[in-house]
């Protein structure tokens, strides 16, 4: 027995990156020759890759899910050599897909293929612009590697070949010579600014692809209103004096929560979802209330289930946990779906608004701003008050103007009386 | 295993054809239940060798396509273009060519590779990126590859019109041009999406004027990578032949009988100096355009399925069955003749070993000159002064 890794070949033409959809096979399992045994998508295809290994898988090495680097390890198997040949190469990683020259077809290294991926469109790009209209320096590409490797820029030599032809040895001493200079009050190195290629990965990349399902699927508008949330702003350090709500956070977020749920018993059409293959409006007997929260890694958006059901104690503490869980990274798929409404509480980054994306299959998104300080009119005259905007984007598809008027409308009072908080409820 | 895993054998004597093509409706003679049926021009009677030996061929050719698809996936190829589904147009047609016709692919002919005598390891070498062409096209009698779509319709009658001068020489001034009885025949190999580039117009537009010896294949498999055929034609393809003064003939691409039938009379009707014929072979492709392409984005899976239904190994071997031509000590035999065929595929493609980067001037020109001794000096320096001499394969 010798155990072997798979790693994950190119799959197309030149491709970099698959995701691994799913795995057909367990750990423990017995392969053939061949055997589907994991589903990976590419930019151009979901394939089933086939087992180029008999034996017994030992190890899964990445999960469903995960977008891993042309060449990384997918997969360990313990393999039966039978026959010699096959088995020619010995060392525990000579397997396919591990090759160390990259003779196949837009196959190569990982590092090597993202390489040249990235620095395509940019520097290299520009540089070859360049050569045609300023003189560049001479070097043989064995040469020019050597510099890249050892961070001399060519531009600053002067070639000792013929026709100033840069050597080996004249990138050397450059290297030597900066090395020497690379005290720590040495200036910092000057490099030529090259556009940052960012991956696309995890919550970046869900974000990325739902608000463009979202935005281009569903027709978006919106409505806004400024609100007096001054007797809200009372009531919340009220709450927060309560026992029932020691240790837990009494946010203005918590309030236009509240505030949202009774609205949305007023007017049920608001939580509903489009139904396209259907041709259907599915209204929703319960409120999942989305919550989007920004993280170190991005925008995650969980929910809180049913959260029309819950006191409202509960609902604070239900929003403190979901985000701590968003922001240490523990979100859990579930809470990830499922939503039905979503709260986008943009007021934390200090400003007033904006115009939210809906959350993919949601028909309505509401924005809050900060909550500042600014001139009112009260009862004819001008006030200080506590004002916040409030933004609702909605599905015009399910939801027509007058429908998110009144829905904010409604939201809006019970901030500016919550006194209504009660009648409504 | 020899090196030469499929049998070369050019149909001769024991199939009987009469008629001439032209004919407006698809000619089969095996249904896709298995049920021979007459038709008017094409009266076959095949002995139970040759079915025995055309169906060997399209398993093995099956076989070959799984390895290819299979290794481009583990990373052992760069590409590979699957030909399932088209086993029998391929087969039939390629088994009725003689020795000495040349045949000019695309790069999906991996079927009418085997049959041609070559070794299918040299098919996993060009996708590999070991070599640019595979094989001595004389000595098979089959051009390389032709990546570039319809390029290789102008290489056949080219090919096909120096064959006619040729002949026309050894017989001395005197004959009229076009008399070239008993002479080579040239067969292009191109698809439905080539029949809309230029160079096969051409091509169709030289080989009319000239009567040229070449006969014209067109597989078509329904879809030009993701555009469907109604996106090529307005006409079925064989009819454009009209166009050009030659005749066109539509057979069951599927159906490797009346494939070898059609293929037979129009190479017999280019040996008589009738000049060229259009053979559209209507098939299907079964895979993807390539193991770089997703057909799952532009074709619906019931259409695949209806196709499979017409799948060219199943009818011949139901026929087998049923007319008691083959017992299942055949079946067995082939299965594993296959299997060893791709386990022998697939040990000689990991074992192969990259070529020096120094051949690739070996095969630009016929000869050396003093140009390309300089540039061979040149890399040769180059390699050299490199900084990693494993980076670059000696």
């Amino acid at each position: 027995m010798a155990s072997q890794q798979f790693r994950l070949p190119d799959l197309g033409e030149g491709l970099t990156e698959g995701e691994i959809l799913r795995w057909l096979v367990n750990v423990g399992d017995s392969v053939r020759l061949n055997q589907p045994i994991v589903e990976v998508e590419t930019v151009k295809a979901a394939v089933e890759v086939p087992s180029p290994l008999a034996g017994v898988v030992t190890e899964i090495l990445v999960s469903a899910g995960a977008i891993v680097p042309v060449g990384a390890p997918l997969v360990r198997i313990d393999v039966e050599i039978s026959d010699p040949a096959e088995g020619r190469g010995g060392g525990s990683d000579a397997v396919p897909g591990s090759q160390p020259a990259p003779v196949l077809v837009g196959y190569g290294p990982p590092a090597v293929a993202a390489r040249r991926r990235r620095s395509a469109p940019t520097g290299r790009a520009k540089q070859s612009e360049a050569v045609a209209r300023e003189p560049q320096p001479l070097a043989p590409p064995p040469v020019r590697k050597l510099a890249r490797d050892l961070g001399v820029h060519l531009e600053t030599l002067r070639g000792s070949g013929p026709g100033g032809v840069i050597s080996r040895e004249d990138v050397a001493r450059a290297a030597e010579a900066a090395g020497a200079a690379q005290s720590p009050e040495a200036a910092p190195e000057v490099r030529s600014p090259v556009a940052e290629r960012l991956p696309l990965r995890g919550v970046r990349r869900a974000m990325s692809m739902a608000v463009t399902t979202s935005a281009f699927t569903a027709p978006h508008a919106s409505v806004c209103l400024a609100v007096d949330v001054t007797a809200s702003m009372r009531l919340r350090e009220r709450l927060a004096g309560l026992s029932d709500f020691a240790g837990l956070p009494v946010s203005p977020l918590l309030l236009v929560a509240k505030a949202l749920l009774v609205a949305a018993r007023r007017h049920p059409l608001i939580n509903s979802s489009w139904d396209e293959a259907a041709q259907e409006i599915v209204v929703h007997p319960a409120v999942n209330l989305g919550i989007a929260v920004a993280t170190a890694r991005g925008l995650v958006v969980p929910n809180v289930k049913d959260a029309g059901a819950l006191p409202l104690a509960g609902l604070a503490r239900a929003l403190g946990d979901l985000t701590d869980a968003a922001r240490e990274g523990r979100t859990t798929p579930a809470a990830m779906t499922g939503g039905t409404i979503t709260i986008t509480n943009v007021g934390v980054f200090g400003v007033d608004g904006g115009t939210p994306i809906l959350n993919p299959g949601e028909a309505a998104i509401l924005a809050l701003g900060q909550v500042r300080q600014m001139p009112w009119v009260v009862d004819g005259g001008l006030a200080v008050r506590d004002v916040v905007q409030l933004t609702l984007a909605f599905d015009h598809r399910i939801v027509d103007g007058r429908l998110a008027g009144e829905f904010l409308a409604d939201v809006s009072a019970m901030l500016t009386e919550p006194a209504m908080l009660t009648a409504w409820s | 295993m020899p090196a030469s895993p499929v049998s070369r054998v050019a149909a001769t004597g024991d199939l009987r054809i009469v008629g001439q093509a032209g004919s407006e409706a698809l000619v089969q003679l095996l249904t896709p239940e298995g049920e021979r049926v007459d038709h008017p021009d094409y009266v076959v009677d095949a002995p139970a060798e040759r079915l025995q030996s055309l169906y060997r061929d399209m398993v093995l050719a099956r076989r070959v396509d799984e390895e290819g698809t299979a290794l481009q996936r583990q990373g052992q190829l760069g590409l590979w273009a699957s030909l399932r589904g088209q086993e029998a147009a391929q087969v039939g047609s390629a088994r009725a060519l003689m020795a000495d016709d040349m045949a000019f692919p695309t790069y999906r002919e991996h079927a009418v590779v085997l049959c041609r005598g070559v070794d299918a390891v040299q098919i996993m070498a060009i996708f590999r990126g070991l070599t640019h062409g595979g094989w001595d096209p004389h000595r098979f009698g089959l051009a390389p590859y032709s990546i570039v779509i319809g390029s290789q319709a102008l290489h056949a009658v080219g090919y096909a019109l120096g064959v006619q001068r040729d002949a026309a020489r050894a017989r001395g001034p005197a004959r009229p041009a076009g008399q070239t009885t008993g002479s080579p025949v040239a067969v292009a190999y191109f698809g439905d999406g080539a029949a809309s580039q230029g160079e096969v117009n051409e091509a169709f537009v030289w080989a009319g004027v000239y009567n040229a010896p070449v006969v014209f294949f067109c597989q078509n498999n329904q879809w030009a990578i993701s555009q469907p055929a109604e996106r090529q034609t307005r006409v079925p393809l064989y009819r454009r032949a009209d166009g050009f003064g030659f005749p066109g003939v539509r057979v069951d691409g599927n159906d490797v009988l009346a494939v070898l039938a059609v293929t037979l009379s129009a190479l017999q009707r280019a040996r008589d100096g009738g000049g060229p014929t259009l053979i559209e072979a209507f098939t299907y492709r079964i895979g993807a355009h390539t193991t770089a392409d997703d057909a799952t984005r532009y074709r619906s899976l019931a259409e695949v399925e209806t196709w499979k239904l017409k799948d060219p190994l199943e009818r011949v071997k139901a026929f087998l069955h049923r007319k008691q031509l083959a017992d299942p000590a055949f079946f067995e035999q082939v299965g594993a003749e296959s299997d060893a065929l791709a386990a022998r595929l697939r040990r000689k493609c990991l074992g192969m070993a990259d070529p020096p980067a120094l051949a690739m001037f070996d095969h630009v020109y016929a000869g050396e000159h003093p140009p390309l001794r300089r540039q061979r000096a040149h890399l040769a320096a180059y390699l050299d002064s490199s900084p990693d001499p494993g980076e670059v394969p000696r």
